[in-house]
């Protein structure tokens, strides 16, 4: 009975997966996490190799060492930037093995001629769930590398032909429950499962990217859970159930950070709608500094706080800013940077761009309390952020953005708005905010903007 | 190790594992939510072990072989890569100089 080293070596691991998570919630035990997480794996790995099922190590071995050849220069050769598409691309990764494993475990139970029963059930929500979220995962990948167009793909008919393929999808996987079988039912049901995932996410733009990926961060858990049910093995129910939970809350804390739902994030369609709000705006003035009079206001503040968005991310400046902070601090400016729970294609993406950027992290302040303080501030730098900051999202409940939480800088004593030029962003919408008496625009790539300001203060400097 | 009968320990196990999942995850300061994400995804590859059971089984049929293969390396690649870029984000995050 060697079953009895494998349940130890699972509720151990189980028991480390735990901690792992437990240690995640603060950067100063946050390693520590990691490499609990990596001995609860290897304990599972190790535990099953040692199941007298398995009996035939090559191939495994093989599958092993083919895996981390790819994974580990994954790991370190992917550029921080690129994090939100390898996280969407793991999802596809995660979710394509789980939809493998159910296909061959379904095929097992067709060919034994079982009927309708538990395990029949959970391997078809497996394949279902796996199947989608892995075609889903691979349009967002192609969204965020810019394979295809970030818009909202939106057409006639979209959502009537999304609704029918999902039926038919279900309908074919409640078919196969009850009498599993292989053959074209299955494969068709393949098709549809995995048409359906690419339908998905397809009508959904790129600002919308941090709630969709935490979605399918959960659905992943989700399929993961339920292949446990099919085998019975309660490590893998856990371990899927802790990944749910975590897709779920990040989404959850995503769409709470736009007011928005996830029925509306799924089929919104968002930024299309946006797009028609700007058409009646005229041309309006602002103001504008050059680089060396941002630089010099800059340097006569006390206290700048920095917004960074996704345009900073584009431009690649995260460097060029911690730079910029670097040569504030010499001159005894106070400054921070303020995190929109939505900047970014990812939950966390400017977090880990100016970590990258050696910006310590009790300097990256969210929004709910950098907010009270900004009345108090001399300059708010806005850097490739746009709806994160408008207020009419507050003032204005007409605003396709209207009720969304904002950072609000224009609350501050004077603002600064990087940007290429007055075309509107992203989304789309006018922002009241460049047109204040108070705001000045800075013109041009972030990038090259933020070092020319750096060069001014670091150079103009006497001694 | 499957039984086709339902076994309602597994869905309490599952109902638990999700609440305690919720309160853990909920802690998680907002500054670390890319690696969480990271994280949980190469927690989640521990479905490795169920590609690893198929694949070396005595009487898989080569389809299954296939199959396993793909899912051990797919499932081995998200593990590896996502521990590793894990720990390579979580090291970036520093204390500063003032405190």
């Amino acid at each position: 009975m060697n079953h009895l080293h494998v349940q130890a070596a699972y509720i151990i691991s189980a028991a480390c997966f735990i901690l792992s998570l437990m240690w995640m919630s603060h950067p100063s035990t946050a390693r520590r996490g990691v490499l609990v997480g990596e001995l609860g794996m290897l304990l599972a790995i190790v535990g099953t190799l040692m199941l007298k099922e398995v009996v035939s190590y090559e191939l495994i071995a093989a599958a092993l060492l083919l895996g981390s050849a790819i994974g580990v220069p994954m790991a370190y050769l992917m550029p921080m930037t690129a994090i939100p598409q390898r996280t969407a691309l793991s999802h596809a990764f995660g979710a394509l093995a789980v939809a493998l494993i159910g296909v061959v475990e379904f095929g097992k139970l067709a060919h034994a001629g079982a009927g309708f029963s538990f395990v029949s059930g959970a391997l078809v929500f497996e394949m279902l769930l796996g199947l989608l979220t892995c075609t889903a995962s691979l349009v967002a990948f192609a969204k965020l590398q810019e394979l295809m167009p970030t818009r909202p793909i939106l057409f006639k008919g979209q959502t009537l032909l999304n609704l029918a393929v999902f039926l038919a999808a279900v309908g074919l996987a409640a078919t196969l429950a009850m009498h599993p079988q292989g053959g074209l039912w299955l494969a068709a049901f393949i098709v549809l499962a995995a048409l359906f995932g690419i339908l998905l996410v397809t009508p959904i733009g790129g600002a919308d990217m941090p709630t969709v990926i935490a979605l399918l961060n959960a659905y992943a858990g989700l399929a993961a859970s339920a292949m446990g049910f099919a085998l019975g093995n309660q490590l893998l129910i856990i371990t899927g159930a802790l990944d749910g939970a975590s897709g779920f809350i990040l989404a959850l804390i995503m769409c709470k950070a736009m007011n928005r739902s996830f029925a509306n994030v799924m089929f919104g369609g968002f930024g299309q709608v946006a797009a028609i709000g700007a058409q009646g705006g005229e041309a309006r003035h602002v103001r504008a500094f050059s680089v060396e009079e941002a630089a010099m206001h800059l340097e006569h503040a006390n206290s700048v706080v920095i917004v960074p968005g996704y345009g900073m991310a584009v431009a690649q400046a995260q460097h060029k800013v911690s730079e910029l902070y670097q040569a504030l601090l010499t001159k005894s400016v106070d400054v921070r940077f303020a995190i929109h729970p939505v900047a970014g294609r990812m939950p966390g993406h400017m977090n880990v761009l100016l970590a990258e950027a050696n910006v310590p992290y009790e300097l990256l302040v969210e929004m709910d309390e950098i907010n009270g303080d900004l009345p108090n501030t001399d300059v708010a730098l806005v850097i490739g952020a746009n709806d994160v900051v408008n207020p009419a999202a507050r003032d204005d409940p007409a605003s396709a953005i209207a009720g969304m939480p904002i950072i609000e800088v224009d609350r501050a004593r004077s603002v600064m708005v990087i940007k290429r030029s007055m075309n509107p962003g992203f989304a789309g919408i006018e922002n009241e905010l460049y047109h204040l008496d108070k705001t000045h625009m800075l013109f041009g790539d972030a990038k090259a903007f933020v070092a020319g300001m750096v060069k001014e203060i670091t150079g103009g400097s006497p001694g | 190790m499957t039984s086709t009968t339902f076994d309602s320990d597994l869905l309490l196990i599952f109902m638990l594992a999700a609440f305690l999942g919720y309160q853990l995850i909920k802690r998680v300061s907002s500054l670390l939510h890319s690696p969480l994400m990271s994280l949980t995804n190469a927690i989640a590859a521990v479905a490795v072990v169920g590609a690893i059971t198929i694949l070396g089984e005595a009487n898989a049929t080569p389809l299954a072989k296939v199959l396993g293969f793909i899912a051990v390396t797919a499932a081995t690649v998200n593990l590896v890569s996502g521990f590793l870029i894990t720990d390579r984000m979580l090291k970036m995050f520093k204390k500063g100089p003032r405190s």
